[in-house]
């Protein structure tokens, strides 16, 4: 029987593949936002898997809202690329050190 | 009557601001023209009141002109008192300055300063001013440091000279030593009575004179006594009494004609002036008076002794001055104010003189100041010679000049001033008064006639110039000499003896010498006719003798006495090592606390540690933690994510 713990489980390795993702990645700025979005997916997960233990669909409204805001910010995110890559030439984020102190 | 006062104290104001700001755009011409006229219109009016004063019969004013602030029932003012002692020293101050104004003309000719210069002068007056006529001690300090400060400008008046820089900061530091205990009097008075007004102030002083107050703990003293000793340091800074007397000397690095309104009206007549003023305060302390007459005697025997070994013509002339301002002292603390006023209006004429003759000398020497290569200059300049020679004469008394009755019966006064007691003080202040006119006789006509008689020892280039000065100087002596000369003759009855003074100077009763020895006075006929039975006269005729055995007679002769008593000479001429004390001294050390708290506490403490240290401290760190500003996003990622799992850890496990 698949319950609660395994898709806990489940949503918190998406989420440190995730964050992995970030930390080991330093080649493409798309590997990024993609692992932003993996990110965000774990967390929507959760809600839903939590949604359906305690009976109360509010979680899955919840998610319907992350989902939007996710697809807005990757088209932001996406943008910025673009216009990065018009300036730069680049998406490589290990040249992206222009914040450095 | 008000707007006559008004006008007599910002005439010269308005002159020096118009003189002074606007000097290029008006000119020598005008410069000299606007501040003259204005001195000459104070000068007139002032003569006008004191005409209305003492034949008209008006009565003394006192009137408040403007409230400057009232802060807890202490009401601040700006306000005139013009009453008998007032009116005099307003004519003595604004006829000496309106002479030496015209005598700027000629004397500051070719200085490039000299708008400025008027405009300096034209202050010195107004300062002076307000000072005399104050109804109040704010308006008094006010005075009186306003004239510290232009005599600070006028000492230091030709800045690029070495010499002139330090004796205007010596001028001004000396005073600022006496103007504290000057302004611990003002706070004492206001502190005892509650009112910086001088009618209510006076009206006080009985029940003042009842305090006691304990300056150190375990010694009480009297109010009144505590107040008067204050004050009277202030006129020991500004009248150049002895110990705070060093700057007066120094003072002769300015301008001849300043060092004559300095030594004559303005300036070093203050203390005395307010001394007299406070007449009804320190009739309270005979201790008091007992200071003041020690201190008076001390100046006036041992700064007169410093003027025989001086060789600069000024220099001379200011240790006379240092000298008469004794007699006046001394005077002061014998009780006889009226005796020290009157001192102090004939000494204004001659001292003002004998400046102007040494300057009119100093200009035709080309700016050769050492009496030492002068001399023979009678014949090249007859003006002068007659002049300075009147001056001399009315400087040592002589039988009939001006200085012969203020100075013979100031020193009367002394004589018969017994309630000191017959103690030491007495005598101090006795003998000092008569020794000094023999010192007196003999340095003036030392420097008379090593300037004017004997050989001419100047170089041959000076003495084919040598030849009178120009009118605008010759005018001003003769002005001069004419009062020093004939003033003590009309005025000296009814200053002293007459009442002139009224209600202005308060003497207690049994101390009154001067009504005391008015009662054998059969006019200055009677003086004059009497005056070889009095040691007075036979101690200046010996200094004269002296004198011109010495120096007309004998030319040979002071050079082997000064090496005789070589020691003697040498503490004479270091002055008896005062400036010594008080440059390796006192300023040496105050240098030294200056320079360990610049170096340690200063550049050390506040700049290294606390400013500096502060940013270096903080550039520092920040060059440390830049470091963690990789700019890489995945440090910032995984560092949020370090912080959440902390935040998250604390959450669980320590909640």
């Amino acid at each position: 029987m698949i319950g609660l713990q395994h898709y806990l489980t489940l949503s918190a390795m998406l989420f440190v593949l995730s964050i992995a993702g970030i930390i080991i990645n330093r080649r493409n700025l798309i590997l990024l936002l993609m692992c932003i979005e993996l990110m965000l997916l774990a967390v929507n997960f959760n809600f839903i898997a939590f949604s359906r233990y305690l009976g109360d669909e509010t979680g899955q409204v919840f998610v319907f809202f992350i989902l939007t805001v996710a697809a807005a910010e990757a088209a932001i995110g996406l943008a910025i690329l673009v216009v990065l890559f018009r300036t730069r030439r680049s998406i490589n984020v290990e040249e992206l050190n222009r914040m450095k102190g | 009557m008000y707007s006559y006062y008004l006008t007599i104290v910002l005439a010269p104001l308005f002159a020096a601001i118009v003189a002074g700001l606007f000097g290029y755009k008006i000119g020598r011409k005008g410069a000299h023209s606007i501040t003259i006229g204005a001195v000459g219109l104070s000068c007139v009016l002032s003569f006008y009141v004191l005409y209305r004063m003492y034949w008209g019969g008006a009565e003394p004013e006192n009137i408040s002109v403007y409230t400057w602030a009232v802060s807890d029932g202490l009401r601040m003012e700006v306000g005139f008192l013009v009453d008998r002692l007032t009116v005099l020293m307003m004519a003595v101050v604004t006829f000496v300055s309106f002479m030496v104004h015209i005598y700027t003309i000629g004397y500051m000719h070719d200085d490039p300063g000299y708008q400025r210069f008027f405009s300096y002068i034209s202050l010195f007056t107004f300062s002076m001013l307000m000072l005399v006529m104050s109804n109040n001690f704010l308006q008094l300090f006010f005075g009186w440091e306003a004239v510290g400060l232009v005599s600070y400008l006028l000492i230091g008046f030709w800045f690029k000279r070495e010499t002139a820089i330090f004796a205007n900061l010596k001028a001004f530091l000396v005073n600022r030593v006496g103007d504290f205990g000057f302004i611990l009097g003002i706070a004492a008075v206001v502190m005892f009575t509650g009112s910086l007004d001088y009618a209510t102030v006076f009206g006080q002083a009985e029940e003042v004179a009842a305090q006691s107050v304990e300056v150190f703990p375990g010694s009480p003293w009297n109010a009144m006594t505590l107040i008067c000793i204050l004050l009277f340091i202030g006129a020991m800074g500004k009248s150049a009494q002895a110990p705070l007397h060093v700057w007066l000397p120094d003072s002769m690095e300015g301008p001849t004609p300043i060092s004559a309104l300095i030594h004559a009206a303005t300036m070093v007549t203050a203390g005395i002036f307010m001394v007299a003023r406070m007449s009804p305060l320190y009739e309270f302390s005979t201790t008091a008076l007992a200071v003041v007459i020690v201190i008076g005697a001390i100046t006036a025997f041992f700064m007169g002794l410093l003027g025989i070994v001086q060789n600069d013509i000024k220099r001379v002339v200011a240790y006379s001055t240092l000298s008469q301002l004794g007699y006046m002292t001394v005077a002061l603390g014998a009780s006889a104010y009226g005796a020290a006023i009157f001192h102090l209006m004939t000494h204004a004429f001659f001292k003002a003189l004998l400046f102007l003759a040494a300057g009119s000398v100093i200009i035709a020497m080309h700016h050769e100041q050492d009496i030492r290569k002068m001399g023979g200059i009678r014949k090249y300049m007859p003006i002068t010679y007659w002049t300075s020679l009147i001056g001399s004469l009315a400087l040592i008394g002589f039988p009939g000049t001006a200085g012969f009755f203020s100075k013979d019966l100031l020193i009367e006064a002394v004589r018969d001033s017994h309630w000191h007691g017959e103690g030491a003080v007495y005598w101090i202040a006795y003998l000092s008064v008569l020794l000094g006119v023999f010192v007196t006789a003999l340095y003036s006509f030392r420097m008379f006639f090593l300037v004017f008689h004997g050989e001419e020892r100047m170089d041959k280039e000076t003495r084919s110039h040598l030849h009178e000065t120009p009118w605008v100087v010759t005018v001003p002596l003769v002005m001069l000499a004419i009062p020093s000369l004939a003033i003590g003759w009309f005025t000296v009855g009814p200053v002293l003896f007459g009442g002139f003074f009224g209600d202005a100077i308060f003497v207690e009763h049994s101390r009154d010498v001067l009504a005391h020895i008015g009662e054998h006075w059969h006019g200055p006929m009677g003086l004059l006719t009497h005056t070889w039975q009095t040691p007075v006269f036979w101690l200046a005729m010996g200094g004269l003798a002296t004198a011109v055995y010495l120096y007309l007679l004998r030319p040979d002769l002071p050079a082997k006495i000064k090496a005789k008593v070589e020691g003697l000479y040498n503490l004479l001429d270091r002055k008896y090592y005062f400036d010594d004390l008080y440059i390796k001294g006192f300023a040496a050390w105050g240098r030294g606390i200056g320079t360990a708290l610049w170096k340690h506490g200063d550049q050390f403490l506040i700049d290294g540690v606390l400013v500096n240290g502060t940013a270096n401290s903080v550039g520092k760190l920040a060059g440390v933690m830049r470091q963690l500003q990789s700019g890489y996003l995945y440090t910032y990622a995984f560092a949020m994510i370090i912080g959440l799992t902390m935040f998250l850890g604390w959450l669980i496990w320590f909640r």
